[in-house]
């Protein structure tokens, strides 16, 4: 089997690179951690990997606004290099900073070629660590998403991670996000009923319930959730109780990531 | 610029102390008086800082260090005679290191070692309370990183004043408790959640007498690999500094830190406070570690307290060599620093590295691909001195010995016993109002609100978290780290504090944090503990404070002697004091015990319906200091003792019986005692819990309501199922131990005194209660 080979992204802040790093890993591929000047410096290409993870943190201190100078900083330096990459069909991941980096970037949803959305300010106005329900939505578009099950349970660690959509458009986009099948994680219940807004259980006060979407492609996705922080069940906040059969609900995500490259690639 | 010291009197000698900030005592001036005449000048700016920084209470302890005149005699360096005299006679061989670094290292498996340091920053949390903390955070992780260890998570306790005191009743130049405590917990978070460090355990008490004075105990744990833990400078390694530039905030922290809180305090030390940068201490964070794998450094060690001037005299030492240094080459914020200032500035995110001159480019190279800034500033030479120039002018010349031949404090301990009022009340009929009372005071209260706003996960390690339980709404006792993706081993954080205690024997109180902080450790699981001490303690210039201190000294001995754990690190914190008088004696007791497979750790919220609930450990009258009193107005003399022998076989027998799988959950009794721990294990789980008072093993003739509320030492609550009765009971045979409950399939706690109820509670009730409702 040929070396299938990931990049895991980092930029000055990034810090939940190691966890995903070893969660890639897990299904006998490498993963790499580069940092973001090796590829300004032209150092490494982007174009050297199957697939781009940008984990979570506080990049460049998310100053401005969360993941807005990592997402600025990648188009505007090598814009060029990630839109060959997402040309040749490579997987994308986004994990709550790499969510904003994303949205930032104006990677997603991938509408247009430019920053649409944001992820701002939760309505708690805090910085808030807590496991939350996730309804899986997706219809079949996302790659990420195939076999997982509908009812997810994963951390959120965020202080920025309410969905906003253009003032106004509101409707206009949540109507499109639909139809493209681009909605992949809402915010709900144990049962998967979706929370409607309602805090602890929607914990930022993202519209629709939303904690991640794909682009109309399927192949890059962005989600505040942590599942590399439930890839075991040994890192859940229950297991004391509930036992620690199998693997939790982070893991088919990477699966479904690494199978992707090796089924394509 | 010189300072005119020779041929001036005493009066001139503490007025040049006191106008440059120096907190230097008329003893230690007179002699630097007199080594400079020895040397026919007067000293440099740059000079008589250096001794201030150095000889400072924060940087050589001198009251732990120096002599101590008692009524029963003298005590000569009370840290050898007690705390680290536990650690000598133990001489257990997994401590790697102790008491001679930035930071305690333990073994934990393999080559990986295990590095714990807790710190305190009291002084700036007063004046700056989020800057203040944060660079507490900030400061503790560059210890972590300043033995060459990557740090992987963070534990902070903190002391304020009481929520809701009165504005009118707040001394001149003090902030609000609820401004103070908002700011510090914002601080703490946004330092270690930028970090991407997880923040695992903590606690938040309250009291008056931090409302002048809050403490903010700021802890980290590392992970060191042994082969790479390098101290070997020499003569020729170049000094590089890394991190952030040097400028004006931080000047005089230490000699801050030295002195009592004074109404003009932030006026006067307003530029001690430091600024913090948690995205830069990231980058030198991952430079670091970077040339720790590759080998390239010869030591290492953290710019905190004294700045430069300290780091470099600390090294130069610890080599047996000298320095030379160039300040002019110090990246500064903003030019017309003087010299001086720039060699004591106390700046954040900066570390010090020696590195053999074959790999300074590979260095450089290094911390240029994190974006960050290393600038060699100077080398050591043979000759023990330090060499300070600036633009190629000599500013400052010492002798290192003599710069490490500090003045030997000589303080006077008197110790009288405290009597407080006995509390004088009839038992009331129903206890559940009091248990709810209990629950819902600052001390017990949940502290969710603030746990969620840290980060606890981030590394994917934390294994056993803050919160537990169905609606993950019960406090844990300890937390575990699962540190290594190839390994089930496990690191164990808790930790003990009760000021309560402090205000009636001391002794007492650091026996009673020794112990709750080792049972919170084996309550999940944890063992081959290691203690960390930080003593907060008033102005010990007044021997009634020294005399306490003294006390609290002794009991780290005899207790963590008899419990077999040694000290790896610890700090003081003296001089916490205002106008307003001292703040409590407070000890805080960290731990960390390894789990050899985290899979058995044992959590304390109660798991199954019709399981057993046993009592382990022997409840006396200690109501002293207890919450108990407290609601109802008393403080009591009848402080919690510690029988270590007794708790040692307890705890050892526990461990096994986890180990063997019989124990569901298990809970420590403290504040509150045990109608507090059952109904934390009832909201855990959910479940519903009857307990019989009566079965409870006591000493003494105790009133019932003493029985339930009793704060003992040494006690646990455990769950065993029903069908491991006798495996349990033959383990305990010799334990003091008794069968006192039942989980039921209601929604109730009940506790029972021959057959009369006395608490009767929705585990609802319950619940609202300990999250602040009532």
């Amino acid at each position: 089997m040929r070396d299938i080979k990931f990049c895991v992204l980092r930029g000055p802040g990034t810090n939940c690179d190691i966890e995903t790093k070893v969660s890639l890993e897990h299904f006998r591929c490498t993963a790499e951690i580069l940092h973001i000047n090796k590829l300004i410096k032209g150092e490494r290409s982007l174009l050297d990997y199957h697939g781009l993870v940008i984990p979570g943190g506080f990049s460049y201190g998310d100053r401005v606004r969360s993941g807005a100078i990592m997402g600025k900083t990648l188009m505007k330096k090598i814009g060029n290099e990630i839109k060959k990459f997402v040309e040749e069909e490579k997987p994308i991941l986004g994990i709550c900073n790499g969510f904003q980096v994303l949205v930032e970037a104006g990677m997603l949803p991938g509408f247009k070629e430019e920053q649409e959305v944001a992820l701002g300010t939760n309505s708690s106005s805090r910085f808030e660590d807590r496991w939350v329900y996730l309804v899986n939505e997706n219809r079949g578009n996302c790659i990420f998403t195939r076999n997982l099950k509908k009812v997810l349970r994963m951390p959120v660690a965020h202080g920025e991670g309410k969905l906003i959509l253009p003032l106004g458009l509101e409707e206009e986009y949540l109507d499109r996000l639909k139809r493209n099948d681009q909605i992949v994680f809402r915010y709900s219940y144990e049962d998967g009923t979706p929370a409607l807004g309602k805090y602890p259980h929607n914990p930022n006060g993202s519209i629709f319930d939303i904690a991640g979407i794909c682009d109309p492609s399927g192949l890059i996705l962005g989600m505040m959730p942590h599942p590399e922080r439930a890839f075991h069940w040994i890192t859940y906040p229950d297991w004391t109780r509930k036992g620690l059969k199998g693997y939790g609900d982070g893991y088919v995500i990477f699966e479904n990531m690494v199978k992707y490259v090796k089924d394509n690639f | 610029m010189r300072v005119k010291l020779i041929g001036i009197d005493a009066n001139q000698l503490l007025e040049i102390s006191e106008k440059r900030q120096l907190s230097l005592n008329l003893e230690e001036m007179k002699a630097i008086q007199s080594y400079f005449s020895s040397l026919g000048r007067d000293p440099t700016d740059v000079e008589l800082e250096t001794f201030a920084q150095t000889w400072s209470e924060h940087c050589v302890h001198k009251t732990f260090k120096g002599e101590i005149l008692t009524k029963e005699g003298k005590i000569n360096n009370l840290l050898k005679s007690t705390i680290a005299r536990v650690t000598k006679e133990l001489n257990c061989e997994w401590c790697f290191s102790v008491f001679e670094d930035n930071a305690g290292i333990v073994d934990f498996e393999g080559d990986i070692g295990v590095a714990f340091k807790v710190e305190t920053h009291n002084h700036p949390s007063a004046i700056e309370p989020f800057g203040g903390a944060a660079t507490g955070v900030g400061g503790v992780i560059r210890d972590i990183l300043g033995v060459w260890g990557e740090p992987i998570a963070n534990t902070d306790v903190l002391c304020f004043g009481p929520q809701d005191f009165p504005y009118h009743k707040l001394p001149k130049g003090t902030k609000h408790p609820r401004f103070i405590s908002k700011y510090v917990i914002l601080g703490i978070g946004a330092y270690g959640n930028n970090m991407g460090i997880p923040t695992v355990n903590g606690a938040i008490l309250f009291d008056e007498s931090y409302v002048t004075n809050p403490l903010v105990f700021c802890g980290t744990v590392g992970l060191v690999p042994k082969s790479k833990y390098v101290r070997k400078g020499k003569p020729g390694d170049i000094l590089v500094l890394v991190g952030g530039k040097t400028g004006r905030d931080g000047i005089h922290g230490v000699t801050f830190a030295s002195t009592e809180l004074h109404e003009e305090a932030e006026e006067t030390f307003g530029t001690a406070v430091q600024i913090g940068d948690p995205i830069e201490e990231e980058k030198i964070k991952r430079g670091i570690i970077e040339v720790r794998n590759r080998q390239l450094g010869s030591a290492i060690t953290d710019l905190g307290g004294g700045g430069l001037s300290s780091a470099v005299g600390e090294l130069a030492r610890l080599f047996n060599c000298g320095a030379i240094v160039e300040l002019d080459k110090v990246p500064l914020k903003y030019p017309k620093m003087s010299p001086w200032e720039i060699w004591v500035s106390e700046s954040q995110e900066r570390m010090l590295l020696c590195v053999p001159k074959e790999n300074l480019e590979e260095v450089l190279e290094i911390f240029s691909d994190e974006n960050v800034e290393a600038t060699p500033i100077g080398e050591f030479i043979r000759e023990n001195k330090l060499n300070i120039y600036y633009k190629g002018e000599l500013v400052g010349q010492i002798d290192v010995s003599f710069l490490f031949n500090e003045i030997k404090a000589v303080r006077k301990a008197v110790w009288k016993e405290r009597r407080h009022p006995e509390a004088k009340f009839s038992m009331p009929d129903d206890l559940t109002l009091d248990l709810l009372k209990i629950l819902s005071s600052p001390n017990v209260v949940s502290k969710e609100s603030v746990i969620r706003t840290y980060d606890h996960e981030v590394k994917a390690m934390t294994v056993l978290k803050p919160l537990q339980g169905v609606y993950n709404d019960a406090p844990s006792d300890a937390a575990v780290l699962k540190p290594l993706y190839n390994s089930w081993k496990g690191i164990v954080i808790s930790n003990g504090i009760n000021p309560e205690y402090g205000k009636i024997d001391p002794y007492w109180m650091a026996a009673s944090a020794i112990d709750e902080a080792i049972r919170n450790n084996v309550a999940v699981g944890g063992r081959r503990i290691a203690l960390l001490d930080n003593f907060c303690w008033g102005n010990p210039e007044k021997p009634e404070n020294m005399g306490g201190l003294v006390r609290a000294a002794q009991a780290c001995y005899d207790i963590a002697k008899a419990f077999e754990t040694p000290f790896i690190s610890g700090k003081d914190s003296l001089y916490n004091e205002s106008s307003a008088g001292p703040v409590t004696p407070t000890l805080l007791i960290s731990a960390i015990g390894i789990l050899p497979d985290v899979r058995k750790a044992v959590s304390m919220d109660l798991k199954e319906k019709n399981s057993l609930v046993y009592i382990i450990g022997l409840t006396f009258d200690e109501l002293g200091g207890s919450h108990y009193y407290k609601v109802h107005g008393y403080l009591g003399n009848s402080v919690p003792k510690v029988d270590a022998l007794r708790a040692k076989i307890q705890i050892d027998t526990l461990i096994r019986a986890m180990d063997k799988g019989l124990i569901l959950s298990c809970h420590d009794l403290s504040e509150g005692g045990l109608a507090v721990a059952a109904a934390e294990m009832a909201i855990g789980g959910n479940i519903g819990l009857e307990i019989d008072l009566e079965r409870v093993l006591v000493r003494g003739k105790l009133r019932s309501d003493h029985i339930l509320f009793s704060e003992s030492n040494s006690r646990f609550l455990v769950e065993v199922a029903e069908k491991n009765k006798d495996a349990f009971e033959e383990l305990f045979n010799g334990c003091p131990y008794s069968e006192i409950g039942v989980t039921t399939e209601s929604d109730e706690l009940i506790v029972y005194a021959s057959s009369r109820k006395l608490i009767s509670s929705t585990i609802d009730d319950l619940r609202k209660a300990w999250q602040g409702g009532l």
